[in-house]
Order: C-alpha cells, then structure tokens, then sequence
C-alpha cells in the first residue's frame, strides 16, 4: 500500500475528459515520476492531488485519510508540499523572511497573532530557518529581496521552504521548466541529495526526459487523461506504448 | 527603546517630538503677518491632523500590510462616532468611556462587514466594502432616524439635547466633552512677540492616542503578524500551500484597523460632541485610501503624512480665495495682476480638489512610494554628494 493512492478518478470539463479511471499508487520513500505529452492531464492529476479541483468520482487517499474536499491548506498540513511550474516565493520579502513562514506555518498552521514580538526576536524561528537556508548554500543572501534571486535560486528556495515543513510527500510541478541546463542539473543534484538524507516521497511531473531518468524510481506514462503503463526507468525507455503516445509511431 | 530597533525608535522619538511641539511647528508666521493664513497651528485643525492620522494607520495596517484595499473603512469611522455622542447623551460627557465604547462598536462592526467582505479578494472585496459603508450610510441617513426609533437623528446629525439623560452629569462638570472635568477645548494661549501659539486640551488627548496607535503599528509591523501579513500580501498561493489559512490573519488586520477608524471617530465626536452621516459617505472612504498612498503605503509614517498634508489642503489653500490672490500680485501692473489671479483661480479656494488631485496624479506617477519614498530620495541625494566627496577625497591623497 502506498502512501498516496489515487483510485478510479475520473475528471470531465464539458465535453472533455480530462482524467480517465486513473489509478495510481505511490509507493512510501520512491521517486515517482508523471510523464505524458501536452494535455495528457498531469496538471489535472496533480490539481487534484492537492484539493484544487474535485474530481467527479473515485477516491484520492494520502496514508489512508481523503484529501478529497479538503482546502488546500489543510491537504498541506497532512503532510503535502508543492513546487510549483513557476517558483511561488513571497517576493516582498527577504530570503530568511520567506524561510520563517514555514517553519512558523510547521508548528500545526494555526493563527498566532504574536503582535507584540519582534519577528528578528523570534530565536528558535530564525536559528532554524538560518540553519535550513546554509543547508540550500543561500545564508549569505539572507537579506537579499527573495524577487531579485536568479531563477534558479528561487527554485532552491521553494524547495527549501517546502522542505522546512517536513512534508511526507513533496509534489514537483516541471520543477526546471524553463531553466538553464546549469540550474536544472544543480535542481536534479538538489533533490537527490534530499532523498538520500529524508524519509520522503516524491512525486514529480515533468517534460524534460533528462530530468525524470536521472531521478526517478518508478514512471507512469499518462496519455489521454489515462495511465498508459507503470513500469521502472528502464522499461519505460523502450516500450511500445510510449513511444507511441510521445512520437504518433504505430506500434 | 521600548521595544524597537534603533531606526524605528529614533523615528518614534521624532514623532513624539513633532507631536508635543506641533503648536509651535505649524505656526511659524507672526499673527499679523501676511502668511498668518497659512499658519496651521490653531486646536481645530491640529486636532484634525492627529485623529486622521490615527484613522489612517489604522487604514495602513490593512491596506499597506495585507494588500486588501478596503473602500469603506469611514463606516467605522462613522459607527465610533455615534456610539461615542450616545454615551455623552446617556451617561456622561467624560470622554473616557465615550472613547472605550467607540472602539469595542467599531470593533464588533469590523467582524461583521470583514468576515463576509473577506470572502473575497481584489476588486471584489473593495466593492463589497463599498456597498456596505454605503448601506451603513443609508442607515443613517435615513433608515435608523425615524421617529418611533431615532438613532442617528438623520440628516441633521446626533448631538446632545438639554433634555437628554446624562446619568452621570452633575453639577461642576463643564457642558462640554471632558476630560474628569478638564474641558477638551480648553486652550492656553501663549503670545511670544508677535506670535500666537495655542496649547489646546483636546490636541494633547488626541496626540496621545496617536502616539500609542503609531507605537501599536511600529510593533505590528516588526511582528511575526505583520511578517504574515506581508506573506499574504506577496504571495497568497504560496501562503496556502504551507498550510496557513489567510482568513484568520486578515480578518484580524480588518478589525485591527476598524478599531484605529472607530478610535478616530471618538476621538471627532469628543472633540465636537456631534455625529453625521456624511462621516460615513464613499468619499470619506476614499480620502483615507487617498491620504495612505499619497504618503506610503505600507510605510509606517507616510499615512500620517498624507493625512497632514490632505487636512491643510482641505483647511488652509481652500481659504485663499480671490481678494487674498489680488493682495499677493497686488505689486504687478493691472492688467498681468488680473491674468495672474485668474490662472490661479481654479486651484485654490473652492478648487483646492484640483490641486490636490493634481499632486495626486504626479505622486503616483512619479513616486510611486508617496511622500515617503520623495524624502528617501532627498536623503539618498545628499548622502550620495557626501560619499563622492568623501571619495574625491580619498581619491586626492595619495597624488599630494
């Protein structure tokens, strides 16, 4: 049993259907890739993996407890994190700022007013989201505006946000869409080296080809709103069905 | 000291230091000079500054924090007002419990119109807390004045009557707002050569509430709750997919601010025990949006700044009307004085809007930042010319 199953969801918008009785089935501690060409619905998958969309029917279960109907923040609070396409950093603030939110939001996410405390006099707050920051290579940018940070940076730093809240689960959306061969080979040695020191899953859609065989473990082929195969790196790389459903060859 | 970090203690500190001498910084014209008009330093405009400036860091907590463009805040303004009047024509006219009352009403009324306006975001939410200061206003106006049940006594506005209870009044007590029987409108009067300088009872007591309020803002800012208000105001995405719900945290800065504007309204009524709807009215509203951006959203002393230079707009250029603009060109040749007077005209007096939205436009345009960001800009100027002269210096050395 894995720690998110996804069971008979089937989405429709109109006359289109989005998502198809996909089944799906993370297993705990893997490296789970979502591949699939242009408006095979990973972004409908993974929308309603995180309680964006409500599908029409089946059941999305995370460790055995629905996530369906739930608000995205309470999804999150489960124990799901998400990196999305684009980073979504606060932009306003400073890079340690950005890391607090967390780590602050990690204590159960619930509404603390704390009006009077100065945020720079939080000791614990800070020393853990300066600890986590020298982890990313970003303590030296402490101060710096988060908007004014190199793409690649932001990436890093989402991920670090995520990671500061201890997520079982942590959901990657194109994580390198659209960066420079440098940041996306530093991305893929990023999340490695996050899997090799945490307990976590993680589920990964994306494009790049380099980027899902340098990372995951096991592959599900999405075409059609429908799961095509589910099979290890290896497999996937010379299957028939794939093949057709990324390059239109008859099998 | 107490509490800050250096830089905002030392702008608390000239803040309190504005506030005690603003009797002698806004009156730097002899009395009988001829720019005696724009001295500024009499109780009623001096008061006026200091409440809209407390409504106003209230308007900032919301506006410049969360980024929630609030387009009714004067309903609050509005309610503190009337609950205030009732307590002095209830009870007793010690401002005190007026003041308390005007708050918790204000407060209570914030929860309301916040908790359904916060149902949305943007342009939705301003709209909707247009609609309801302007339901807030029809109230009043009409609605809760009928004769069987008269609240706010309509068009002609609550005040105090003879006939009004007064429980607690007695003998001794002036007939007035008070303060444990120290009248607000007490003015000591100090004449310095030929300056008129007014101390006035009211301005003190109402300085001192903006002192604690701007204090109060100083803190929320530095908090870890501005710090999530910022957040939401960044990014709100980001904000729910690290499992916070941003409602809890607005809708606090939405009563936060509704009690700053409830505050005001006291404070108004206890200056001058009467309430009026037009209080409430969208352009009140829209003044307090006017005077936060026109000093610095989300700065922590550009809000009273607006409202400072917007209330001596409103009291002082709508004053100079055209005997005073023939008098200032009076040394010019006829025909040109009269050129002069009339290209002038349509700013002051009556017009004074224009200029005002005049000012608006450039500084929106041109220091997106307000007043604020103008005088950075100054202060960046003159520390640059200092470290390139420093440079230069440096630079001169080692050729002697």
């Amino acid at each position: 049993m894995g720690i998110l199953e996804v069971k008979n969801v089937n989405k429709r918008f109109g006359g289109l259907q989005a998502l198809g009785n996909v089944n799906l089935d993370i297993a705990e501690n893997s490296v789970h890739a979502i591949i699939g060409p242009n408006g095979a619905g990973k972004s409908t998958l993974l929308n309603v993996l995180i309680g964006k969309l409500i599908p029409d029917t089946g059941s999305v279960m995370f460790q055995g407890q629905s996530v369906l109907g739930r608000k995205p923040y309470e999804i999150n609070q489960m124990g799901i994190s998400r990196v999305f396409q684009t980073p979504e950093i606060f932009g306003d603030l400073t890079v340690l700022e950005n890391m607090m939110i967390p780590i602050f939001a990690k204590r159960d996410g619930v509404f603390r007013m704390h009006a009077f405390e100065n945020s720079a006099n939080e000791r614990e707050i800070v020393d853990q989201a300066e600890a986590m920051l020298e982890s990313l290579g970003m303590a030296d940018a402490r101060h710096d505006h988060s908007a004014s940070m190199s793409r690649g940076d932001k990436r890093r730093l989402e991920i670090g946000m995520c990671l500061a809240q201890e997520p079982k689960l942590l959901l990657l959306d194109e994580p390198t869409a659209g960066m420079a061969r440098a940041d996306t080979n530093n991305t893929i040695d990023l999340l490695k080296q996050i899997k090799a020191e945490r307990d976590i899953t993680i589920a990964i859609i994306e494009h790049d080809m380099h980027v899902v065989f340098s990372l995951a473990e096991r592959i599900t082929v999405l075409a059609q709103g429908t799961p095509l195969v589910e099979d290890t790196p290896e497999n996937i790389k010379g299957h028939p069905k794939v093949r057709e459903a990324y390059l239109g060859e008859s099998a | 000291m107490f509490g800050l970090n250096k830089k905002d203690g030392t702008l608390f500190l000239i803040v309190i230091a504005m506030t005690l001498l603003a009797p002698f910084i806004f009156n730097p014209f002899p009395t009988d000079s001829a720019m005696a008009q724009f001295n500024a330093g009499y109780p009623d405009l001096l008061q006026r500054f200091v409440i809209f400036g407390i409504f106003a860091i209230g308007f900032n907590i919301l506006f410049g924090l969360t980024g929630y463009l609030s387009f009714g805040h004067a309903a609050f303004l509005g309610v503190g007002s009337y609950a205030a009047v009732w307590i002095f024509k209830l009870f007793t006219y010690n401002v005190v419990p007026a003041i308390i009352f005007a708050v918790i009403v204000a407060a209570i009324f914030s929860v309301l119109i916040g908790f359904i306006s916060l149902r949305r975001s943007g342009i939705y939410f301003s709209i909707l807390t247009l609609a309801f200061a302007q339901m807030s206003f029809a109230l009043a106006y009409s609605v809760l004045s009928n004769p069987r049940f008269n609240l706010t006594n309509g068009e002609t506005g609550l005040q105090v009557y003879d006939a009004d209870p007064q429980m607690f009044h007695h003998e001794g007590l002036p007939g007035m707002p008070h303060l444990f029987g120290l009248p607000m409108r007490a003015t000591h009067e100090m004449t310095l050569g030929g300056w008129a300088f007014n101390f006035n009872v009211g301005y003190y007591f109402s300085g001192l509430f903006m002192l604690l309020a701007f204090y109060l803002a100083i803190r929320i800012f530095r908090s870890p709750f501005g710090m999530m208000l910022r957040a939401i105001k960044s990014n709100n995405t980001r904000m729910t997919y690290t499992g916070l719900n941003a409602k809890p945290y607005t809708l606090a800065a939405f009563v936060v601010s509704g009690m700053y504007a409830g505050l005001a309204g006291g404070l108004l009524a206890a200056m001058d025990p009467l309430a009026g709807a037009e209080r409430m009215f969208w352009t009140a509203s829209g003044e307090v949006v006017l005077m936060t951006i026109l000093g610095g959203a989300g700065t922590l002393i550009g809000p009273v700044l607006g409202a400072g230079l917007i209330k001596y707009m409103e009291n002082i250029v709508s004053k100079i009307n055209d005997n005073v603009l023939h008098q200032w060109f009076s040394f010019m040749p006829d025909g040109l004085e009269d050129v002069m007077v009339t290209l002038i005209h349509p700013f002051v007096g009556k017009g004074w809007n224009l200029t005002l939205g005049m000012i608006f436009v450039l500084v929106v345009i041109f220091l997106p930042g307000g007043l604020v960001e103008g005088g950075q800009r100054i202060a960046r100027l003159f520390r640059g010319k200092k470290a390139r002269e420093a440079e230069k210096s440096t630079q001169s050395n080692p050729a002697e």
